[in-house]
């Protein structure tokens, strides 16, 4: 058996560089090449202690926490977009003159609060786990304070967040009221041997569970915050919400549906399938008409938590798995996409509309090649690794018996290509109205693309290193 | 030997594709020669896969099969049959034909052009031999991405539009056949246990769907491979993006992505689906039939030479559908030799059409007039490709034509001769339109002084033509080498229909006796 200090050692760095780092902004003058550097180095150690923790699969401290397996998977993920955000975010705020200690120390506390929530065997530390992650994100997104959009999405994501988490803690509570536990496993025990105390609490309880947590994943129909809030939030911002946030929202659902979903009635089920169906029509159908390549992208992200929710529905193994391999790939691809939309923000000085990209690839060969390659990916298209996220969902969902949604989500692919493709067509058809200068890309911008890229192509040619990682660690 | 010749056909481009991104976009020379020896080379080393094949076994040979996603089955399992092998050799052929004709005239980013051009060929080639359903989706959806480049970045005024309408198009067909890939894959878990998209196994369990879940599954994956075709209605595509692609596009366009849509229709919907495509059959060719006809009277109003061509492209494939449909032997050799030949002769066509485009850089028939005098070597090739395309006895396309013709008549499932005798009027508009065009193009006097000097053909313009109208000689006169190569393939699917078709024994002795004695 090992240790379990050990084995939640991702966990424990993340949070203990978080504070370390508060101390360092309130220690150390000009500090912000410090803390910078620090945070990278704590979360390049918390990733390669995640690697290594994956074999381990387990609980910790008295059922509070799982360990190892899936959670780790997960915690990769998430490190990994911090990574990327980190070193992609500094040129960024820094162009614009505002680089300060405490969007390093907030990103450290956002990633620590979505460890907790994959870690989380208990409602309580879920609880603490969204309450952190979501915390960090209300002071992430309204991060440049001169600006109304970044303010006006800071605003509507906190009253809207704080609402939904109050269902959260409510359903939660109802939960414990019936099952008299909040650990997941005696929760879905009890169900199952029908020991409940009040089972009539028990499906509102579980219905308010869903919603706080669809509200976070931004599915129909609490997704409305989610355009907005991404659109009007710093770009890199937007990447680290909308991908690892986006992620860890996700991975709340998976011991319920192990434990818990199961053993109540097929409603649940039933209530999710509605519900991603609605999410991959509307978030497609509402980003073909953007004209502004952030906000495209913004309602695009909603559909693409539609897609994942399949996964969820279907819950059977492969589901499963290709929940957790297309959220780690959705990553990685939309990550890409917001870096290289953040870079060219840069050069304009506001945010960019389908015509700023005209002509990009005689500008960029490099840069435009690569938005190419994460719009096809984004679009599903072969060989690229989002078609193989998007294969594993539709194949779990026909395999649980729910091939109308697996219908729907290829005709929320056929829909999402317009627009994907449309950004290409600006790209590479189009010339530019008038002749912007080429500025060269900054080394720190082009490790998180060159990793995304990477990842996108060698996930698709070879998912199978993911997938049978998945699928290995998940019983 | 013959695998790994295999392997080399299929990888080989995309190898050169990935060396060439390398090189630096200044030293266009390099990107010419290499695409244009890659493409070479490609036909060459395909070349011996006609005598390592043997003919006379109808199932798959040179079998490559590896995992590749276990969990799922999915394989990199590839093998050809004749008929696979007939549309491998076309797209190796053509290839080299469409980079040869591309160097000179394609000016702008070549680098990148020439990398799609090979990438667009591994992917094409991969589509034929693909044994996996799942990776024959990859390389089906691979080819969306070169060719909507090649459109969109060197066509002409409207690229944009086809580009997107292309591109749009197909994803729509073949995201409904990706659904029902993963639901033939699922039913196959439900009845043997495993999840697979190996097409060896799935052509085993397919048939034995109940007829009510074939006809969805048939419908999905015809959809996508009639747009393809394309079948009317679902043409509409066509005329923009061969109109608006380049040259070598068009080439491509016409002689191998049409084929893709055809050779789904035989491969998969005639195999999976044996029920079902009894079923569909009358529909099928009623649509072909439609398709002859309209083609040929659009094609025969158009004002533009491209056009033209690609309206007729719609009329000829009606004959291979037709052919598809009657699932007779007869009719799907036909079909299969009528695809080679349509590749050939419409991609000369294509051809000439931009050798006249370079020099005037308008495809207008009202612009030209009296052609032959100035081009009299270009004029005897554009002759022989017209005619070929006619369908004029000893040239190519009369073989096909007749063959598909002849299956209509003999179908017992189609059970009528209104089929052949309607599409036999298209071949007379098929004279009509393409001799017209000829006719305005190439003779009477030169009228429009532009016209006056234009030179004859270059070097590298004659050895582009010149392989392509040896091969429509050749099979006009002596279609056997062709026909025998696909003979046991296509009879192993008749056979298999035959077998599920309802009525086996009035079936069988309808195939047994030609059409006139049974009527007496």
């Amino acid at each position: 058996m090992m240790n379990e200090w050990l084995l939640s050692l991702p966990l424990l760095l993340a949070s203990s560089a978080a504070v370390v780092a508060l101390v360092i902004d309130a220690l150390v003058p000009q500090s912000e090449r410090l803390t910078f550097r620090f945070s990278l180095a704590v979360l390049v150690l918390a990733l390669i202690a995640a690697a290594w923790t994956v074999p381990f699969s387990g609980t910790a401290f008295n059922s509070m926490i799982r360990t190892g397996g899936i959670t780790a998977v997960f915690d990769i993920v998430f490190v990994l977009g911090a990574i990327m955000t980190v070193i992609a975010a500094r040129p960024y705020i820094a162009a614009r003159n505002f680089e300060h200690d405490e969007f390093y120390t907030l990103v450290l506390y956002a990633t620590c609060g979505m460890m907790l929530i994959a870690h989380a065997q208990n409602l309580l530390i879920l609880f603490i786990g969204i309450e952190v992650m979501s915390l960090s994100f209300y002071v992430l997104a309204g991060y440049f304070r001169q600006s109304l959009g970044s303010i006006e999405s800071a605003l509507k994501y906190f009253l809207l967040g704080a609402f939904a988490t109050g269902f959260l803690a409510f359903g939660i509570a109802l939960i414990y009221g019936a099952s008299g536990s909040l650990e997941m496993s005696s929760i879905g025990r009890a169900i199952k041997e029908n020991t409940l105390h009040f089972a009539g609490l028990l499906p509102l309880g579980v219905a308010l569970v869903v919603v706080g947590l669809g509200f976070k994943v931004a599915v129909f129909p609490f997704h409305q915050w989610a355009p907005d809030v991404y659109d009007g939030a710093p770009t890199v911002v937007t990447a680290f919400m909308s991908t690892a946030g986006k992620a860890a929202a996700l991975s709340a659902f998976l011991p319920l549906v192990k434990e818990v979903f199961p053993a109540t009635t097929e409603s649940v089920q039933h209530v999710l399938a509605i519900s991603a169906a609605a999410t991959i029509i509307v978030g497609n159908i509402a980003a073909v008409v953007q004209k502004r390549v952030k906000r495209m992208l913004a309602y695009s992200s909603v559909a693409h938590a539609g897609y994942m929710l399949i996964g969820l529905v279907a819950g059977n193994t492969r589901g499963i798995t290709a929940v957790a391999f297309y959220a780690a790939v959705y990553l990685f691809m939309q990550l890409g996409a917001f870096v290289i939309v953040a870079l060219l923000e840069r050069d304009s000085e506001q945010s960019i509309t389908l015509d700023d990209c005209s002509g990009l690839s005689a500008r960029h060969p490099v840069i435009a090649a690569l938005m190419a390659l994460f719009m096809f990916s984004l679009a599903g298209i072969p060989p690229m690794a989002g078609f193989f996220g998007k294969y594993y969902l539709f194949t779990a969902a026909v395999e649980a018996g729910y091939t109308w949604l697996a219908i729907v989500g290829v005709i929320g692919s056929m829909v999402s290509v317009y627009y994907y493709i449309g950004v290409v067509v600006f790209m590479y058809f189009k010339e530019a109205q008038q002749p912007v200068e080429v500025t060269p890309v900054d080394a720190a911008t082009r490790l998180p693309l060159a990793v995304s890229a990477t990842l996108v192509i060698v996930l698709g040619v070879v998912p199978t290193i993911l997938e049978s990682l998945v699928q290995s660690v998940w019983k | 030997m013959g695998p790994i010749l295999l392997v080399g056909v299929l990888f080989l481009p995309l190898l050169a594709a990935i060396g060439l991104l390398g090189v630096s976009p200044a030293r266009v020379h390099i990107h010419r020669k290499v695409a244009l020896a890659t493409a070479c080379v490609t036909f060459l080393l395909s070349l011996p896969l006609y005598w390592i094949l043997d003919f006379s076994r109808g199932d798959f040979q040179l079998v490559i099969s590896s995992t590749w996603i276990p969990s799922l089955d999915a394989g990199f399992r590839i093998g050809l049959d004749g008929m696979s092998l007939l549309l491998v050799l076309l797209t190796t052929f053509t290839m080299p034909i469409a980079i040869g004709a591309s160097i000179g005239v394609i000016t702008k980013r070549e680098k990148e052009y020439y990398i799609m051009m090979l990438l667009l060929e591994t992917a094409m080639v991969g589509v034929f031999v693909a044994l996996d359903m799942f990776l024959f989706y990859v390389f089906w959806e691979l080819i969306l991405i070169p060719m909507y480049f090649i459109i969109g970045i060197w066509g002409g005024q409207d690229r944009i539009y086809a580009a997107i309408k292309f591109f749009l198009y197909t994803i729509v067909g073949s995201l409904l056949m990706l659904v029902a890939i993963i639901w033939l894959g699922s039913y196959a878990q439900t009845v043997s246990g495993q999840f697979t998209t190996d097409f060896l196994k799935l052509r085993q369990l397919a048939p034995e769907i109940p007829l009510e879940v074939q006809r969805w599954l048939f419908a999905a994956f015809a959809l996508s491979f009639a747009i393809k075709v394309p079948v009317f209605p679902l043409h509409t595509w066509l005329p923009d993006a061969h109109v608006q692609a380049p040259t070598a596009g068009s080439v491509i366009l016409a002689g191998i992505l049409l084929k893709m849509g055809t050779y789904g229709l035989i491969r998969f919907n005639l195999d999976f689906f044996p029920q079902a495509s009894i079923a569909f059959a009358p529909l099928l060719a009623v649509l072909a039939v439609i398709g002859i006809i309209y083609g040929a009277l659009v094609a025969m109003v158009q004002p533009d030479m491209k056009k033209l061509v690609a309206y007729s492209s719609v009329s000829h494939l009606g004959f291979v559908v037709l052919g598809i449909a009657s699932m007779t032997n007869e009719g799907i050799q036909g079909a299969i030799i009528q695809m080679v030949n349509h590749g050939l002769s419409t991609g000369m066509l294509f051809l000439c059409v931009g050798i006249l485009y370079e020099r005037r850089h308008t495809r207008e028939i009202a612009e030209y007039g009296g052609i032959a005098a100035v081009m009299p070597r270009f004029a005897v090739l554009f002759a022989i490709a017209m005619l070929a395309s006619v369908g004029l006895p000893g040239l190519n396309g009369f073989v096909g034509e007749f063959l598909t013709l002849v299956g209509g008549f003999r179908s017992p499932y189609l059970n009528s001769w209104t089929y052949s005798i309607v599409s036999a009027t298209g071949v007379i508009f098929a004279a009509v339109y393409l001799l017209w065009m000829f006719q305005r193009v190439m003779y009477g006097k030169i009228v429009n002084p532009a016209n006056q000097n234009l030179p004859d053909l270059t070097r590298q313009e004659l050895l582009t033509l010149v392989p392509i109208v040896v091969l429509l000689i050749w099979i006009g006169i002596y279609p056997q080498p062709f026909l025998k190569a696909s003979a046991r393939s296509t009879k192993a699917i008749v056979e298999k229909v035959l077998h599920y078709s309802v009525p086996q024994k009035v079936a069988f002795d309808r195939m047994q006796s030609p059409p006139l004695l049974r009527n007496r």
